[in-house]
Parts: C-alpha cells; structure tokens; sequence
C-alpha cells in the first residue's frame, strides 16, 4: 500500500499540565474524509492544528505525505501551502475583498499572475455560491457568506488536504445548510479532509470514516453508520446519546 | 440604505431637546476662533505686537542664528522641525514595534531597551544632552563641524517620540486577532509576509488616531529644541523679548502662533481620520 497522505504517530501535545493529546496514532488516505467527534477540549481542535502545525506537538510525529512536520529541515510554509484550513471564526481579512481575500496568498506564495488567480478566485466564488460578492469585504458579509470565501480562499492554493476546525459552530441555524453543501460537494470531488464537526448530517452524506475523541485519546475509528448503530465504547454511546437529539 | 439612515436621524434630531443640541455644537471652537481672529485684529493694528509676530515669522536676517541653515522664519522653522522628526518617530517607530512583538529574543530585548530608556528620560533632557553632549562628542570625534545643532534636534525629539509611537504600533499589532495571523499562515506565508499583507494594514489602520495625537504633541513639544537654540516660534520669540524687553508682545506672539498651528493641525487630523474610517 501507498503511503497515507497523513500520518501521525504517537502524538502528545501538553498546555502546561493540560495534556490536549495524549498519544494519538492516525493514517488518512488520500481522498478520505474523516469527521472527528468528541466532547470540548477532548484535543479535537488541537490534533487538527497539530496537522498544519500551528501547534508544535511536544512529543510524536506528523507526517504529510511522508515529510516529517517536525523535521528541522522541512519548510513549514511550503507544507501549509498544500494543507487548507478552515476556521471555527472564518478569519477572514477584514481589509481586503472577497475576492482579495481569495487572490492574497496566491500572489505572494504561489506567485501566480493577475489574471490566473482572479480568476481562479471568481471561479472559486461561483463553485460556492456567491460570485456577486466578489467585491464586497467581509464586514458586508453574513456568517455563511463569509465562511464560504474563507472556504474559496483555502482551496485557491489547491491543496492537498483541507482541515476544517468546526467550520459551523459560529454560524446561525439557517446559514448552516450553505456551508455544508459546499462541504458535501468537496467531499465529493474526492478531497482529502479531516473535518471537526458535530454536524451528523455531513458525516452521514460524506465521511468515509468517524473518530471519537475523548480526554486527549482516539476512542473509536469506525465508520459513521457503525458508530450511531453499534458505538462500542460506554463513553460514546454517553456522547453520543447528548448530541443525537 | 443612505435613505433610511438620513430619516431616522431628522427623527432623532426632532426628539432632541435644547440642551442636548447646544451640547452637540462646538462653542468651544467658535470660542477659540473669535478670541484668535479678535486678537490677530488687535496685534496687527498695534505696532509693538506687529514687530513682534514679524520678527518671529518674518526675521530681518534669514540666517542670524541658524547654524548655516537658510532660514526662513521662525513658523517655518517649527513646522520644519515638527515634520521631520515626526517622520523620524513614524518610520523608527514602526520598526521598534514591530521588533517589540517578535518572538526573536535578541530584537525584542533590544526594542524594549530602547523603548525604555527613552521614556524613561524627559523629552527636554534628552534633547539638551543630544545637543550639549553628544553634538559636541561627535563634532570632536569626526572633526566634522557640519553637524549642526539642529540636526541634534531632529534627532533627540525623533528617536525619543519613535519611543512613544512603538508602543503605539505594539499595541496596534496586538490588538489583531490571533485568527488573523493563523489563517495568513495557514495558507502558507511566512511570519514576515502574514505581517506586511495581514497584521499591519489593519494594525495600522487602527492606530491612525493615537498616531495623529502624537503629530500635535509633536508640534507643541518642538518648542522643546529652542533649548538647543534651533530658531523655531519660542526661540524667535525670546530673542526678541531679550533684545526690546517687551516680553508681553513677545511671547503672546508665540503663544498665538501655537495656537493657530496646533488648531490647523487639529482640523487635518481630524480630515485625515474621517477618510481612514470611511475607508476601512
């Protein structure tokens, strides 16, 4: 078999004498997509930024495609250049458009010309639903708008991998669906993800497989449907039996 | 939408009582304005005071005390000093703050250090001991007579302001989300390029305000270098009081001139501001 375009070994992340991780071990193949569940501060969050390194594991490796994230010699920033990520809070930038959000990090990391990434960006606003607002700056945005460019701003380096760090726990009720559809038809385009959610609907329609996370710990690595039908574990079915309303 | 902004204020307005619209209006600027047009009435009508005000913005000689430097009056002089140490303090400044927030042991002690040590001395010593000692020292040192007190000047107000303006900057920085610098990184940018297209257009954006405070500060404390002899308002000023003994007409003359200069700046400022926000 290939190497997995992921690959995590024996990860431990501590917060002072908070430990976030406490050994997680992990293989996503390419074009998988993983739902990651669990009670808050179960390390979800943190494993998913461990992926992309914006936090520095204290013990263990990550592995993206192979390239040792923890290795001195390996250039962090042409590594996140290939792993998008999309944020509980969008964190989008304010100052610029849409569609500047979206042609930024095109220009200055991958040097592409003008006209190559305005326009891969107007079509990345089409493939999300809004290329009317292509002009308009975050603050003229809804919650669901906004979250939709950051998720056009992330594929715009098309990367390899895209995280998604509870891409609609900010969001109102009504704006969920949007972004979800957007999630749904990546997933379906054969995109490697790894999505921290608690929306079950997008887990059902997309994931390939589903982690529960408990106290730092991968409890269960199972499929959706075995999950909701047969949860192995006491503590899953305890969590499970809370969000399943 | 400007529609329905423009008919809920005529309704505010209406239901706004006597007192809260005398509270709106700027007497205090009507004040000043009339005590400035009435007292610049009186001065140019009495020959003393028309002395006074032309020695100090138009002075007989160009350069009587000016070190070599063509000199034009005394109002140029402190407009001359206010700007260019002001653009010392904005540049300086800028990279001291942006040295203040790094991670990187070395830049940031040193920032702090001189962060520091510059507030940590008044404006006024600093500018006499840049001018009193360390002018002369480098003079002596260089054999290079051209360094001129005014030079010194523009340095100790500059560098003791770049002071002040990095902490504004740090702050500045500081008040940016974390978020902000994640997804720049996320998307991967280096550290200094998430700063120059990310963190520093809204950092600086925010911190226009405290920054054109400080031009103003920046034009009143440049009375400061008349201790170094820089022929600026307060200078001229004391020349003249201490050649005619009228110290009345004198410094009313200089405090005139402040007035005037630290209003205009004031308007500016505030025109400047009102662009900044609209544009963000």
């Amino acid at each position: 078999m290939s190497e997995p375009i992921i690959r995590i070994t024996d990860l431990y992340k501590y917060f002072g004498e908070v430990q976030a991780l406490r050994g997680i071990s992990l293989e996503v193949e390419s074009g998988q997509v993983v739902v990651v569940i669990g009670p808050s501060g179960s390390g979800k969050s943190t494993l998913l930024r461990c992926i992309n390194h914006l936090e520095k594991p204290t013990g263990g490796h990550v592995y993206v495609e192979g390239v040792d994230l923890e290795a001195k010699e390996t250039n962090i920033n042409k590594m996140r250049a290939e792993i998008g990520m999309v944020f509980q809070q969008f964190n989008l930038f304010p100052h610029l458009t849409a569609l500047e959000n979206i042609t930024l990090a095109q220009r200055v990391v991958r040097k592409r010309p003008k006209e190559e990434r305005e326009q891969v960006a107007r079509q990345l606003l089409e493939r999300v639903g809004i290329p009317e607002k292509a002009d308009a700056y975050p603050g003229q945005l809804s919650g669901g708008q906004q979250q939709r460019v950051a998720i056009a701003r992330a594929l715009a380096m098309n990367p390899k991998i895209m995280l998604f760090d509870e891409p609609t726990s900010a969001l109102d009720p009504e704006m969920i669906k949007e972004v979800l559809e957007v999630m749904i038809d990546l997933a379906k385009s054969g995109m490697t993800m790894v999505c921290v959610t608690h929306e079950m609907g997008f887990a059902r329609a997309a994931a390939h497989r589903l982690i529960f996370m408990d106290q730092g710990q991968i409890v269960e690595d199972t499929t959706p449907e075995d999950l909701y039908d047969n949860p192995q574990q006491e503590r899953t079915r305890l969590f499970l039996s809370k969000i399943l309303h | 939408m400007t529609e329905a902004e423009g008919g809920s204020t005529t309704t505010i307005k209406a239901r706004r009582s006597f007192g809260e619209q005398m509270r709106e209006f700027p007497w205090w600027a009507v004040i000043i304005i009339t005590f400035l047009i009435g007292a610049f009435i009186y001065m140019i009508s009495d020959p003393s005071y028309r002395n006074a005000l032309s020695f100090i913005a138009f002075p007989p000689t160009k350069t009587e005390i000016a070190f070599g430097i063509d000199v034009r009056n005394g109002l140029m002089m402190t407009l001359y000093t206010t700007v260019i140490a002001y653009l010392i303090a904005l540049i300086l400044g800028l990279v001291l703050g942006i040295m203040r927030v790094s991670r990187n042991p070395i830049l940031y002690h040193l920032s702090t250090l001189y962060v520091e040590l510059m507030r940590g001395v008044p404006m006024l010593v600093l500018i006499i001991w840049i001018g009193f000692v360390v002018v002369p020292f480098l003079r002596n040192a260089t054999g290079n007579q051209s360094i001129t007190g005014l030079q010194g000047a523009l340095i100790g107000l500059g560098f003791g302001y770049a002071a002040y303006l990095a902490e504004v900057y740090r702050s500045g920085i500081e008040s940016i989300p974390k978020g902000q610098m994640e997804a720049a990184r996320s998307l991967g940018m280096g550290y200094g390029q998430a700063m120059q297209h990310v963190i520093l257009p809204q950092a600086i954006r925010r911190v226009v305000p405290p920054l054109s405070n400080d031009l103003v500060a920046m034009l009143k404390d440049s009375a400061l270098v008349s201790v170094v002899a820089v022929p600026e308002i307060l200078q001229m000023a004391r020349l003249y009081v201490s050649r005619t003994f009228r110290a009345f007409e004198g410094y009313n003359s200089a405090a005139f001139l402040y007035l005037v200069l630290t209003l205009l700046f004031i308007i500016i400022v505030r025109m400047i501001e009102r662009r900044w926000r609209s544009s963000v």
